[in-house]
Order: structure tokens, then C-alpha cells, then sequence
């Protein structure tokens, strides 16, 4: 395995974007923060990849025409996930293990506002049976969030908790568009949205766009004192259909973790964009107490679809970075209620790469 | 005025798929008034059947005719439903497990308040009045009456006797569709009869329509440019073939229209000539329509028409082919 880092990191989330949903506009200065975070130009970046969805966009092939954002001549070695830009983070890592290239720049945005982002997301359910009947995403998380409320896996403070935590830590986070925490009773007193969840425990629609650097081996020790090197990197999937999982677990996020070492593991961003989901995923991945969650403020504060898992990534290499941890976990999910679930470790040295699972 | 034009877009199609055996057995017994679950290799009753057993991967072929009675395992409320759920009022979501299966169903429950609901209540299936083979042919479930006997409630029989082996998905959704700030001065332009595109701050490139970013670069735009609304025939074809949705009867021409000053031809009719006498580097000029049909749309230009003028020379346009 050839060792990777994340070098660099740019991202933009906010209520609403008034400009196209090719997010074109966005991605330009993005790309300008990476190029000067690496001090490259767009010919030292060897791939590119992006995550986007056409669905979100409501116009065919969006993702061609943010190719405008690179600039195409000469021609660039370039690619597209309909997933989130975690996974083409994952696709990037892969390209530069092929030893074809040295250096990926890997983007990925959506407009969620466009249209109604809970009903959009029924397009990405079993559509024989799930589909016709337009299961918005809320629901599908409330019936999760039931189920370990009646199985006495959690309550609705522990919920809570985990929410006011994050609007508390999204204060320091600029991006964030949700954020200022207040106090767990006062937010038990706010009234039931889709109960059993209330709006603090749903992430708010987010408009956003956001990009990560890769480099390899020295490509990312001439970029950055300290890279923030992957040192493993896996995913897993569970069923689609909500029938025949058990909707307190997320056996595809434990496979995804036990796949790595987390051990000494000190900030885990995790994407959990309902705050049950949060708690199914520490037990899943069984972090200590000790570890930080999401300093950020996480998906709960802001959610940009097909960005927010990307993010994590970006929110835990800077801790590296900046020196704060020696060795941290970001996590992204996609899909119903955790279906489909990325983790990757990064870390200040580069002992052997790990995982690769699939 | 807001930084850019924005206008409702509906995006709709159907998508027809074939349901095979597994999932073509369970939609005719939802025809029939029966539900059909599949039992696993481990002696789970799923419902829908899995098309694959999940332990030996193989075709599920045990079929199991379960109870249309059940209970709640989870549910959630429906403040505030969105276009096409199965009611338009507040609801409840359920997972189901109906007696007989093992595993539960994912279905709307019509129930006034959330105070209706509770885990492990029992519902019964309301059919829809009229069944197609579909999910849909439940129209949801309803609670059970206190007292009520816990039988499944009698289905008219079908006269059907083909399996179902198709099904049609609607799907239809809503946009404010906004256009970037680069597509909003040129639809702006258009409205007042102009041809706006923008240059490239770098390669000099001139845009039309303008676009947020240099293709060939990737920097932004910048220099507003009013073009000519002269222009070069650079390539085009003859249409003879009929389509849906097809506004002028062949044959015709659609053609690249290089405008002077411009790097990037526009695609556009070339009528008020026989198609055959159309030709590369033939000159034509806008034909705009009257006034007072303007809107933000390109369509505020009827068509390109031949300004009389002698053939561009090559030359002036072969680096835009």
C-alpha cells in the first residue's frame, strides 16, 4: 500500500445557495483555497473526482458542467460517484494505490433546497415496494429512533444531549448553519416535529459544496508539516429493505470499524444526521468515552447532502494538521436509517495501511 | 431585484420495470387480497419476499400466505406530508409485522393524532378499492376496533388469472429551479433584446451563453459583452426525422450560429430559406419575435435567417468547429 494523506480541505454549507445547482460559482473558489492550501495549480492535481446527484439538481449530467469549475485543457483525468464525497474520496484513494497518479482533488456539492430534500431522498429506496409510497427520509429515521426508544436502547434525553452538544460545538464551527446550544431540558420542552423526533434532532436542510486533497508519499510531505495520513479505510452495506434489519444496529458501520484499528482513536467525526443515529454509531464502532465527538458540531448542525460525510473527513484531518490529535476516525453514511456506512483513520504517522475493505 | 432568475420546474417520468418471479407473486396476491411473504433458509417470513435468501444467496421460492392482520413494531408521525405519500393529511408511518411473518412491513397507518398510535397495537390491512398489482393496492392500515374480531377482513376475489410481471412508478418531482448568476444576465439580456455572453478574464475567450467558470481554465467570467446579432453558419443539419414534441414540420435546419465576437456558437433554427440551399459560413442575422411575446428564453429568437451578405471565408471561423 502507498501512503496517502489528506493535505487539503475547502468546504462551503449554507441554508440556502441562490445560484445554479451545477454549483459552479461555488466550487471555483473552493478550488482557489486548495490550490493555495497546497500551493499547486489545477496541472499538479493528477485525478479528480466528484460526488453529486442529478436527483438533487433536478437536470441531467449537472456533474459535466461542474467540470467548468477544473478547466479541461489541457485534458484532465477526471470521474463521478452519485454518492457522497467520502466515497470519492475512496475512489481517489484507490486511483493513487494504482500508482497511476500521485495527487487527487476530490469534490462534491448539492443544492438541497432546490426542492424538497426529504421527498427527493425516496428515489434512493427499493422502488418496488418503498418508493410508490414516498417514505420521506424523516419518517424512515423516526421508525429508527423508535425502535431503540422502545427497546429501552435510548430516550429521547439521550437524544437530546447528543443535539445540544452539537449546536454548543457548532459556535466555533463558521460553516455551520444551525448551531448555539442552550440546555437539554429547555430543548425536551420544544414541541414534537415527526415524533418521536423533534426539528433539533433532524439535520437542516444544507446547500453546500466542499473538496479534499490527496498526495502520496512525499507529494503530501511537501505540502504539509504534519499530513494527515489514512492510515486505513473501509465500507460496508446493510440491506435496503427496513423490514429485515434490525433498525437499533448498524451491522454494516461495525464491520466498517472493526476492519481498522481505532485503538487511541482521540475525535471520531461521525456523519449522523439524526441525533439517535450518533448513538447507534459510538456503540457500533464501541468508542470510549473519552473520544471527542464531533467538534464540529457534525450533520446535526449542518447537512449538505453528498458533502456532509466528505466533511468529516475534512474536520478530522485539520485536527491533525493543527496538532491537536495523533490519530483520528471520520465516518460517512448514505442511504435509509445508517444503510451504507464509510470509515476511514487518519493519523499523524504513517504505520501500515490498513483495510480496503470493501 | 434578486441576485438570479428563478422559476418552478416539474422533472416527471414513469419508470416501468418488470417484477420478475419473487416480487411479481407478492404484487398478484396484493391483486387477489392476499399477502404473500417468502420464508428464508434460517425461517424467517419476510414481507415483501427477499428475491434472494440472505444466508444462501439463493432464489427464494417458498412462498407463505400471511394474515392481513398485524401488529405495530415502530411507527412514526406525519406532521406534514410531502406529494404522492399515501394520504395528504397527518398519518403515521408503520412497520408491520403481520401475523403469520416474521419480519414487518413498511406502510402508512390513518390514524387522526399520534396519540392514536401505539407500539404492538393491532391493524388490519385497508385494501384499495381498486388493485392493480402493486404496493399501492393497500391503501394502508387501520386499527382494529376494541372488540373487534381479529380476522382478516373478506377481499373481493379477482377474476384474474396472469401473474403480474409489470409495474409503473410514477415519479414527479419539484424544483425552484434558480439559474446561475452568468445564466441570469443572459436570460435578463434577452428579455430586453439583447445577446449578453462574458469573457475570460484569462484566455480571452468570449462565452454565450455565459457560464460561471472558463471551461478551459476554470476562471470565473467576468467582462459583460453585448454580442452581435450577425452572425457565421458553422455546421448544421437537415432534420427530416418526426419526434415527439417536435414544434416545426420537417425537413428544417438546426444550426451552430458563430455570433461576431463570440467563441461559441449557439444552437438555433435557420429558416426563411430552403434547407437545401443552407451552408456552412453562410451568414444570418436574429429574427426576434414580436415584442410583447418576449419572456426570459432564447425562444425570444424566432430563428436565424440569411442576411444576403457573401459567405465568411473559413478561415474566420474554422478554429470553432
Amino acid at each position: 500500500m502507498r501512503d496517502v494523506a489528506v493535505v487539503g480541505f475547502a468546504q462551503r454549507q449554507m441554508p440556502e445557495f441562490d445560484g445554479s445547482p451545477t454549483c459552479v460559482e461555488l466550487l471555483v473558489p473552493l478550488f482557489k483555497e486548495c490550490y493555495e492550501q497546497t500551493g499547486w495549480t489545477r496541472k499538479d492535481v493528477g485525478f479528480w473526482c466528484s460526488g453529486s446527484s442529478d436527483y438533487l439538481a433536478g437536470r441531467s449530467f449537472s456533474f459535466v458542467q461542474a467540470v467548468d469549475a477544473i478547466g479541461v485543457i489541457p485534458p484532465v483525468n477526471e470521474s463521478h460517484v452519485e454518492m457522497d464525497l467520502a466515497w470519492a474520496m475512496y475512489e481517489a484513494w484507490i486511483k493513487i494505490q494504482t500508482g497511476e497518479v500521485d495527487t487527487a482533488l476530490v469534490y462534491a456539492f448539492g443544492k438541497s433546497s432546490a426542492g424538497v430534500l426529504r421527498r427527493t431522498l425516496a428515489l434512493q429506496l427499493e422502488p418496488y415496494t418503498m418508493t410508490p409510497l414516498w417514505p420521506d427520509t424523516v419518517s424512515l429515521a423516526g421508525l429508527q429512533a423508535r425502535t431503540g426508544i422502545d427497546a429501552g436502547l435510548w430516550d429521547e434525553r439521550a437524544m437530546a444531549e447528543v443535539a445540544n452538544r452539537s449546536l454548543t460545538d457548532a459556535e466555533k464551527n463558521e460553516y455551520a448553519v444551525r448551531k448555539g446550544g442552550s440546555s437539554v431540558d429547555e430543548l425536551l420542552g420544544r414541541p414534537m416535529y415527526a415524533d418521536p423526533l423533534r426539528k433539533h434532532d433532524c439535520a437542516p436542510v444544507t446547500d453546500g459544496a466542499a473538496a479534499l486533497v490527496l498526495a502520496a508519499g512525499d507529494r503530501a510531505r511537501e505540502v504539509r508539516d504534519r499530513p494527515a495520513w489514512l492510515t486505513g479505510i473501509s465500507h460496508y452495506v446493510d440491506p435496503m429493505g427496513m423490514g429485515v434489519r434490525d433498525l437499533t444496529r448498524s451491522p454494516s458501520a461495525r464491520r466498517a470499524g472493526a476492519a481498522l484499528d481505532l485503538d487511541g482513536v482521540e475525535v471520531a467525526e461521525l456523519h449522523a444526521p439524526f441525533s439517535h443515529q450518533e448513538l447507534i454509531l459510538r456503540s457500533e464502532l464501541g468508542l470510549a468515552d473519552d473520544v471527542a465527538i464531533n467538534p464540529s458540531g457534525g450533520a446535526l448542525a449542518s447537512n449538505p447532502m453528498f458533502s456532509a460525510g466528505g466533511i468529516r473527513v475534512g474536520e478530522a484531518a485539520q485536527r491533525i494538521w493543527s496538532g491537536e490529535a495523533g490519530k483520528v476516525l471520520a465516518h460517512a453514511t448514505s442511504g435509509p436509517a445508517l444503510q451504507q456506512n464509510l470509515v476511514c483513520t487518519l493519523a499523524a504517522s504513517t504505520s501500515a495501511t490498513e483495510g480496503a475493505g470493501n | 431585484m434578486s441576485r438570479t432568475l428563478q422559476a418552478p420546474v416539474t422533472v416527471a417520468f414513469d419508470y416501468t420495470r418488470s417484477t420478475g418471479p419473487v416480487i411479481g407473486r407478492f404484487f398478484s396476491g396484493l391483486r387477489d387480497g392476499v399477502v404473500v411473504g417468502g420464508r428464508t433458509s434460517s425461517g424467517e417470513v419476510v414481507v415483501p419476499p427477499l428475491e434472494f435468501d440472505p444466508g444462501t444467496h439463493e432464489a427464494t421460492t417458498d412462498f407463505v400466505e400471511v394474515s392481513s392482520v398485524g401488529t405495530v413494531t415502530s411507527w412514526t408521525w406525519v406532521p406534514q406530508p410531502v406529494k404522492a405519500q399515501p394520504f395528504d393529511h397527518p398519518f403515521a408511518f408503520a412497520l408491520v409485522t403481520l401475523d403469520g411473518a416474521t419480519a414487518p412491513l413498511l406502510h402508512a397507518l390513518d390514524v387522526a393524532s399520534p396519540e392514536d398510535v401505539t407500539t404492538g397495537m393491532r391493524v388490519r390491512i385497508r385494501w384499495a378499492e381498486e388493485r392493480t398489482g402493486a404496493i399501492t393496492d393497500i391503501a394502508c392500515f387501520e386499527p382494529l376496533a376494541p372488540g373487534e374480531a381479529e380476522t382478516p377482513n373478506e377481499v373481493a376475489a379477482s377474476a384474474h388469472d396472469e401473474a403480474v410481471t409489470g409495474v409503473v412508478v410514477p415519479v414527479s418531482l419539484d424544483y425552484n429551479y434558480a439559474a446561475s448568476p452568468e445564466e441570469s444576465l443572459f436570460y435578463r439580456g434577452l428579455n430586453e433584446g439583447r445577446i449578453m455572453g462574458q469573457r475570460c478574464p484569462t484566455c480571452q475567450k468570449v462565452y454565450i451563453p455565459p457560464r460561471s467558470a472558463c471551461p478551459a481554465d476554470g476562471t470565473p467570467t467576468a467582462e459583460e459583452v453585448e454580442l452581435s446579432q450577425t452572425g457565421t453558419v458553422t455546421t448544421f443539419c437537415i432534420v427530416n426525422v418526426p419526434f415527439l414534441g417536435q414544434k416545426i414540420t420537417p425537413p428544417y435546419v438546426s444550426a451552430y450560429v458563430l455570433l461576431d465576437g463570440a467563441d461559441i456558437a449557439v444552437l438555433h433554427l435557420i429558416l426563411g430559406v430552403p434547407a437545401e440551399e443552407v451552408r456552412m459560413g453562410m451568414r444570418v442575422k436574429a429574427v426576434w419575435k414580436p415584442k410583447d411575446e418576449w419572456t426570459f428564453s432564447l425562444e425570444n429568437i424566432d430563428h436565424f435567417a440569411p442576411t444576403g451578405d457573401p459567405d465568411a471565408d473559413f478561415d474566420t471561423y474554422k478554429h470553432h468547429l
